[in-house]
């Protein structure tokens, strides 16, 4: 018998309890049976470790930083407030992290063409990133909504040799630039890996983009020890697809450590206007996994909103959607206003402009450090940095750059 | 047990020594009333077997016509449970005509999958194509579908290997549908040597009457797949001719209808010839 754990998961169908798996068109299954294939044979291939761990340090810039928050933890006035400085990863977010991987397996493989979805461009950064490192052809889908909100994002892409393709059907954000992007994939499947950017899809990739997310986690719990010489006592993260989150709770999902995920309530969960999946959403079918989605009583897929593009997505990485139900991490939601106030007090209080993804997290530390006492521990993922969200947060602000 | 209706349509199809038009169009598309009145239309105008959409907010096995017809149901309240009741107006004209309901595992799940297939049997469904469901994923829909006495009809690709083939069978039932390209729906045309290859490599494995669609478009692409293949599936040229004749309000042209079954026509003679 191995002792109880929350991190045994998914099992060989690709679920978290009810929720992952595989349902996607039957031309794809024969591409995500050699993709687990390919995945499982690179955990225990010490050469594509090695050259996981080179990249990570020597063109991302790992480890990044766990670095005291010491005037906002001052300013609140309770728990001791730790951020997880992904933001000062290469290309500005823990999304790089994921890319690295999957490209080293796409090579593997012999794929010589990636696409990829994007919301905020995060994620269509880094996979063009890592697509220039190693010569290879890049497509990035993005809704033609996300490529008006995020145009420096996008001429970095263009910059880094990607073709960026604007999705026009739908609601022109993630989840149509994720469709559009399965159609390709459908439509190339002899020389195109698809680098999906966050924890959802079909199996493996829940599990795989987890797994090169974790060192997040894994790098946290060295630091934390080293600094404090134990464990925090809380972890807090937000959550669009989750991939951030999942990176740095995995790691500590057996320790006796409060965690939160922070959804994207964007006018408020008691509007139509938000991107709350666990909070405003029931478990459904989409994207090659069951989880958590926001829909009609028919089962149609509803717009999500955010004022952050990263989060602007009506669903979530399965695995999050059982750590939901099984109540191991507590889910909360924070409003488009929460996140610009938690976005400004950071930049004023830590000399930091965060993402607008991650200033979700700051708002919610805001809520709960206060209420703590001072010997609490609370590491924060600081996912990525702000400069691409400037124009919005000035438009929200009333501001004219 | 029973003759289903699909088996007693290949059954006649064979006395015939010909092969099976099967028609898509999209339930509610532009409107629930032109929709059922195409549908009435469709056994007259030579389709043997009708595939009914069932629309969905992220069609993503779908090309851009049939995605284009689902958000116009949807824009026009097409719901799962209107779905059905399509199918029962369709039903008090036409007992005999195959109705497949094609679509997406997201309203299903939502509807109740028990729930959904005792009120798609009772309103006359005899089968379903659930193109987010492979093999793997057979205990969600196919196997309670098989038990209640629901054709729970497979696909096979272009990528599907004579190991997969075998596991896709398993719980097939109905006809196998061969996708003929690796694509979505209404893009690349497909050639007739490998889907001959495929056709044959199934035949060798099943029972099951085969059908190819994915990029059939014209009564020649018709003629020439019903020459390897038990029934030829067209959908998207069918869908693209709704979409040619509603204005900008999607309000249908009074000429819709007979349009479309006009095509049919077309295509009808040449499953016959």
């Amino acid at each position: 018998m191995t002792k109880n754990t929350y991190r045994a998961g998914p099992d060989s169908d690709g679920r978290f309890g009810i929720f992952g798996g595989r349902f996607v068109s039957e031309t794809l299954m024969p591409l995500i049976l050699d993709l687990e294939k390919a995945y499982q044979a690179s955990k225990t291939d010490p050469d594509f470790q090695a050259e996981f761990d080179y990249l990570l340090a020597e063109f991302v810039g790992r480890p990044s930083p766990l670095y005291l928050a010491e005037r906002l933890t001052e300013h609140l006035g309770g728990a001791k407030i730790y951020f997880k400085r992904e933001e000062l990863n290469h290309t500005g977010a823990h999304k790089i992290n994921n890319c690295i991987g999957q490209i080293l397996l796409a090579r593997r493989m012999g794929k010589t063409r990636i696409i990829a979805e994007t919301g905020a461009g995060q994620h269509g950064v880094a996979t063009a990133t890592v697509c220039a490192r190693f010569g290879m052809k890049c497509v990035i889908y993005m809704g033609e909504k996300d490529i008006e909100r995020q145009k420096p994002n996008v001429f970095r892409m263009k910059l880094l040799g990607a073709d960026v393709v604007p999705v026009t059907c739908g609601s022109q954000s993630l989840k149509d630039a994720m469709n559009e992007a399965m159609r390709d994939w459908v439509a190339n499947v002899d020389d195109t890996f698809y680098i999906i950017g966050t924890a959802a899809g079909p199996h493996p990739y829940p599990e795989l983009v987890r797994d090169f997310q974790s060192i997040i986690g894994t790098e946290t719990r060295t630091q934390i020890m080293e600094k404090e010489g134990r464990l925090p006592d809380s972890l807090v993260a937000c959550v669009g697809g989750g991939s951030n989150a999942i990176g740095l709770f995995h790691p500590f999902l057996d320790d006796d450590i409060a965690m939160y995920g922070v959804e994207a309530a964007g006018y408020g969960i008691d509007t139509d206007k938000h991107a709350a999946s666990l909070t405003g959403g029931r478990p459904g079918v989409l994207h090659g996994n069951r989880t958590y989605l926001l829909m009609d009583d028919d089962g149609q897929i509803t717009e999500a909103h955010s004022i952050s593009a990263g989060l602007d997505y009506p669903g979530i990485g399965p695995e999050h959607s059982w750590l939901h139900e099984i109540k191991r991490v507590t889910y909360v939601p924070i409003t488009d206003k929460e996140a610009l106030s938690a976005f400004q007090l950071c930049c004023e209080y830590e000399g930091i402009i965060p993402a607008l993804e991650s200033a979700h997290a700051i708002a919610y530390v805001i809520k709960l450090a206060p209420t703590l006492p001072k010997d609490h521990i609370m590491v924060m993922n600081l996912s990525g940095r702000g400069d691409k969200d400037i124009f919005t947060v000035a438009t929200a602000l009333g501001t004219e750059i | 047990m029973a003759v289903t209706r699909i088996e007693q349509k290949f059954a006649d199809l064979k006395k015939q020594d010909r092969s099976a038009l099967i028609t898509f169009t999209t339930a509610g598309d532009p409107d629930y009333d032109t929709a059922l009145g195409i549908l009435r239309g469709l056994p007259a105008a030579g389709a043997d077997i009708i595939e009914l959409g069932m629309p969905f907010s992220d069609p993503m096995a779908d090309g851009p016509a049939i995605q284009a017809a689902s958000i116009r149901a949807l824009d026009a309240g097409m719901t799962a449970v209107k779905t059905l009741q399509m199918v029962r107006d369709f039903r008090t004209q036409d007992q005999t005509t195959p109705i497949i309901l094609m679509g997406y595992y997201n309203p299903i799940y939502i509807y109740g999958t028990d729930r959904f297939l005792n009120d798609a049997l009772e309103a006359g469904v005899d089968g379903l194509i659930i193109v987010d469901l492979p093999p793997e994923e057979d205990q969600e829909l196919a196997i309670p579908a098989k038990a209640q006495g629901m054709a729970c009809i497979h696909l096979a690709t272009p990528t599907t290997d004579q190991a997969r083939l075998g596991q896709i069978l398993e719980n097939a039932s109905g006809f196998l549908y061969y996708v003929s390209i690796a694509g979505v729906t209404g893009t690349a045309e497909p050639d007739l040597g490998p889907v001959k290859v495929a056709v044959d490599m199934i035949r060798q494995q099943t029972n099951l009457p085969v059908a190819v669609g994915f990029g059939i478009k014209t009564p020649e692409n018709v003629r020439a797949f019903a020459e390897i293949a038990d029934a030829v599936v067209v959908g998207s040229a069918i869908v693209n001719i709704i979409a040619a004749n509603i204005d900008q309000e999607g309000l249908a042209n009074p000429a819709l209808g007979s349009r479309v079954l006009d095509f049919v026509g077309t295509l009808a003679q040449a499953v016959r010839s």
